[in-house]
């Protein structure tokens, strides 16, 4: 074993790991170690005068190697790489020891222990480090190009910005039209803005941007590469309309025999035909055929709108297209789903009439909507003389959704407004907290305790129709303690609205995989780090934005939208990007051509080369998983940085204290290193 | 479920033999035409019901616990009964002998008095209701109907306790007596007071409290037109059925509801007859309602109009 110079630095992090580990002690301790030439602590290592301590030793003490004592590699791993870079140390020569997550977080009430461990660990790393090599990262180009998936505010926004930076997009949306949920709105709080006409001017722009590549009624089917080179393959699935013909007139779906509930964009309150044009303002304007309710298409008949359409651009054959494309950068923007509040039954939604859902309720109120704007029961004639407004329906609540869906409360406010302005009904809301947060929001819930809404504080029990009492009959009852008054009541009501709550895509987790970024159990993306990063992911060029990684709000929304894009034209603006040289590097020499790794990889990263009859790992697509390492049968796989001997030194270094020899506290160079 | 007959230990409960006799021998019946084998365990104690837990818990635990382990001493580890609260005591001193351990042991004190001792995890308790939705299952009992019940409006009532406190069925919205009623032929009514309390012994504490909780369900099944209230429990049968007249008599009311058993309607759709059933034994008198069992199936409750109603409002489609 070559002489090494190893410094080391034990942080005490505030309080964080000097309240628990005794880092004076694991300091001396440490500097009797073999190699540690030098052995300090410090109150916050990461600060620009901890960073300078390091720099400070590599220059004036000619360090080799250095360990840092601290939190998770995750926080300042690349922070002391950098510094030691700066010193002129290559900084694949230093290791962090994670002794504040491993050691002081998770043993705080045994702070002997705590210490004992954290010893084991600095001496691990102390060990490891002098096995390590230097390496140089890999630069990756950044190809211009960027990927947005969604259409909603979000992806149009992120569309936009980097449009108009002059670099190209493609916004990709399974649905047939752009708009997202905004689409389906009325107005919008706090101020009440036609939703559609805030969302239309930005639809249009980005269906005309001469940046933008708009597939719509298109789906991405497989992602392969890494930042700055991924390969999307992209299903555009087949309208069964010719788009270069169609004027989008809108004969065709005049014509259509065939009608459905549709689920999608009425959110079950209205019909639509089998060929069809999502919302009069949709863009692209071209209308789809579904051809699950298409009479041609299940039966063989009818082909009314191939009839009457004048240019001729219904195209029945019409097969889905297949298209690969090579884009830089990705950014998630695929959205929410509403609470289905039939997994509810004491709210009787589904089974009685008048319970509606928030969507429902705001397809009812707008003026294109199956109502024409006017509040009315489900026998969509009779206007109530009352209506409930319950929150938190699906949210807040441990047997579903615990998280808070953030907008309800504020649209539960628009609702009691709307219905005081298009009816003369009481309204009763029911809350639990009006959470009213963001700019403009708490004037805007003032407004409404002066416009007469009754507003009770109380978790809503029950909405039945079974009458009790009198002048319960015919209506629809709200059973709720009322825990201002500590009372229980009772209140009639013809119509009751559930502020259902939002919910992740239902396929969010095979999205999450797909593209290789973190799910949580309720299917929300995980973003790098949820105060300082929540656009981007803990895979580098992948990025989030809207209510795909939480439930928030529209100007929360764009915002996020604006930030990724600030994100993703600062790599193409760099242009390219160092790549961690943590691969996986095959021994040509003595690689025997079996190929077992080949399949192994789960990112298709080995080739078997012919000629020479062996395998070799494409850097580029590599990502230092150790699948192939652990599997050659004839162990002739590195894991570049996490060879067998940097692995072995570790664990010997933290068995310090199971030597043969009994647990001399010092480390005695004369014992045997692990061989290769 | 094939031939093979399934067999339980059988806690019967002190109303199956006086007021819920007709219960009794219904079980009877059902058993034999689905094949289910019940063991009567030997010299079995009363269950103490509400009152005596009410008054002093641990031998109240200790009363139900020696049923345990009488029955423990059948060769099977399925113990069913047919009563809501003899199966809710049951369940629950297992459970809470399984989870504390200080209670364990003072039981098992208790028990060895009498030269009795249980080891919690030994039996598993069902109700009635249950052993026939999940072990027998919908499709077996479906099979055996002979003579389905259509056109009977039933209103399946569960009563309080079966749900509570935890159940795999949700607890203010089960199904799965409305299920097993459907399978008989019947017009299940969605009675939204399915799982309200009947108001239990308080018809001899607070008569008033009592009739009014009996009035609401008689009334709400009223209101949606059933022509009997199905039900799974003793005291829910008894309270509804017995104490009808007494409720007509303080509101004013004039409900004519009869109240059966489950299993008395399972065994008249297996062509038994209505006395082997114990049918005619109640107050209110059912035999009226049953007439009403036509030999055709029932007009589907909405039919679709045949020209959609241009101003409706779609509702959105069955879970």
């Amino acid at each position: 074993m070559t002489e090494e110079r190893v410094g080391v630095y034990v942080c005490h992090c505030g309080h964080n790991i000097a309240g628990t580990v005794d880092v004076e002690s694991v300091s001396r301790w440490t500097a009797d170690l073999p190699n540690v030439v030098v052995s300090r602590d410090y109150k916050f290592m990461c600060s620009s005068l901890g960073q300078e301590l390091v720099e400070k030793d590599i220059k004036e003490l000619g360090l080799t190697r250095v360990v840092v004592a601290a939190c998770s590699p995750h926080m300042h791993e690349p922070t002391f790489r950098k510094a030691c870079a700066r010193a002129g140390l290559n900084p694949y020569l230093f290791e962090m020891a994670n002794i504040r997550e491993h050691a002081s977080w998770v043993h705080p009430y045994d702070k002997d222990a705590a210490t004992d461990k954290a010893k084991a660990e600095v001496a691990g790393a102390v060990r490891r480090v002098q096995e390590l090599k230097p390496l140089e990262p890999f630069i990756a180009q950044i190809a211009e190009p960027t990927l947005v998936v969604g259409g909603g505010i979000a992806g149009i926004n992120v569309a936009l910005e980097i449009a108009n930076a002059g670099h190209p997009v493609y916004l990709v949306e399974r649905e047939p039209s752009i708009g997202g949920h905004m689409a389906q709105f009325d107005k919008t709080f706090p101020t009440l803005d036609c939703s559609a006409c805030i969302l239309t001017p930005k639809m249009f722009e980005v269906g005309n941007h001469p940046n933008v590549t708009m597939l719509t009624y298109s789906e991405v089917e497989e992602v392969k590469g890494y930042v700055g080179n991924f390969d999307v393959r992209i299903r555009k699935r087949a309208r069964k309309v010719n788009t270069d013909l169609c004027t989008g007139c809108g004969e065709c779906w005049s014509r259509c025999p065939a009608k459905v509930v549709d689920t999608v964009y009425e959110a079950g309150l209205g019909y639509r035909t089998a060929i069809y044009r999502p919302f009069p303002q949709a863009v692209p304007k071209y209308p789809v055929i579904d051809t699950e309710s298409c009479i041609y298409f299940q039966k063989g008949t009818c082909k009314a709108c191939q009839k009457f359409c004048p240019t001729g651009a219904i195209d029945f054959e019409q097969e889905d297209e297949i298209l690969t494309i090579h884009v830089g950068n990705i950014v998630l923007a695929t959205g929410f789903e509403l609470f289905d509040a039939r997994r509810i039954p004491q709210y009787g939604y589904g089974r009685l009439a008048n319970v509606f859902s928030s969507l429902e309720f705001e397809r009812m109120t707008n003026a294109s909507g199956p109502t024409n704007g006017k509040v009315v029961l489900r026998d969509g004639v009779t206007e109530p003389k009352s209506v409930a407004i319950i929150h938190c329906v699906g949210s807040r609540d441990k047997n579903y959704n615990p998280h808070c869906s953030a907008i309800c409360c504020m649209a539960a406010l628009k609702f009691a407004h709307l219905v005081k302005e298009k009816t003369d009904a009481e309204v009763y809301d029911f809350y639990i907290d009006m959470r009213t947060i963001s700019k403009d929001y708490e004037e805007f819930y003032d407004r409404l305790l002066n416009e007469g809404t009754h507003f009770i504080r109380g978790r809503v029990a029950e909405v039945t129709d079974a009458a009790r009492l009198p002048g319960e009959e015919g209506k629809l009852i709200v059973q709720v303690e009322d825990t201002l008054i500590g009372k229980q009541r009772r209140i009639p009501v013809d119509m009751v609205i559930l502020m259902s709550g939002l919910e992740p895509q239902r396929d969010a987790k095979e999205i999450a995989h797909l593209f290789g970024i973190g799910c949580s159990e309720a299917g929300f993306f995980i973003e790098r780090h949820p105060k300082l990063d929540p656009i981007a992911t803990m895979t580098d060029g992948i990025f989030i934005a809207g209510a795909c990684q939480g439930a928030k709000d529209i100007p929360t929304s764009v915002a996020q939208g604006a930030a990724a894009a600030a994100r993703v034209l600062a790599l193409i603006s760099q242009g390219e990007i160092e790549i961690e040289p943590i691969r996986a590097q095959i021994d040509e020499e003595r690689c025997s051509g079996c190929r077992i790794c080949n399949n192994l990889c789960p990112y298709s990263a080995i080739e078997y080369i012919e000629e020479k009859g062996v395998s070799r790992v494409n850097p580029a697509l590599c990502k230092g998983c150790g699948t192939c390492v652990a599997a050659c049968p004839s162990q002739v796989i590195e894991g570049q940085h996490f060879t067998f001997g940097s692995l072995m030194a570790q664990i010997e270094g933290v068995l310090w204290d199971r030597r043969p020899d009994g647990g001399t506290t010092v480390y005695t160079q004369a014992e045997p290193v692990a061989a290769e | 479920m094939s031939e093979e007959k399934l067999h339980y230990a059988y806690y019967p409960g002190c109303s199956m033999s006086t007021s819920a006799h007709a219960y009794g021998s219904s079980i009877k019946h059902v058993n034999q035409a689905l094949g289910l084998e019940f063991e009567e365990i030997e010299d079995w104690n009363c269950c103490g019901a509400s009152e005596y837990i009410s008054v002093n818990a641990l031998p109240a635990y200790s009363l139900i616990a020696r049923n345990l382990s009488l029955a423990a001493q059948t060769n099977t580890h399925e113990l069913v009964a047919p009563c809501s609260m003899c199966y809710l005591n049951l369940h629950k001193v297992e459970g809470y002998m399984r989870k504390y351990p200080d209670l364990n042991e003072k039981v098992n004190q208790a028990l060895a008095a009498g030269g009795l001792h249980y080891k919690p995890g030994t039996m598993h308790v069902r109700h009635l209701l249950d052993v026939i939705v999940e072990d027998v299952g919908y499709d077996a009992v479906a099979q055996r109907v002979t003579k389905p019940l259509y056109g009977l409006r039933v209103a399946p009532y569960y009563g309080c306790l079966i749900t509570r406190p935890e159940s795999e069925y949700n607890p203010e919205y089960p199904t799965h007596l409305d299920e097993l009623m459907r399978r008989l032929g019947a017009t299940v009514i969605d009675f939204p007071l399915k799982t309200h309390c009947c108001g239990g012994h308080m018809t001899q504490i607070s008569e008033e409290t009592a009739y009014e909780l009996m009035r609401r369900i008689l009334h709400n099944a009223d209101e949606y037109k059933a022509d009997l209230i199905v039900t799974l429990c003793p005291m829910c049968q008894l309270n509804l059925d017995a104490f009808q007249p007494q409720v007509n008599q303080m509101f004013g009311t004039n409900f004519h509801m009869p109240v059966l058993f489950f299993t008395q309607l399972m065994g008249l759709a297996f062509g038994f007859s209505q006395n082997q059933l114990g049918i005619g034994s109640e107050i209110v008198s059912a035999s009226a309602a049953l007439r009403r069992i036509s030999e055709q199936p029932a007009e589907p409750e909405q039919r679709a109009p045949k020209k959609r109603d241009k101003n409706a409002l779609p509702m959105p489609p069955a879970l």
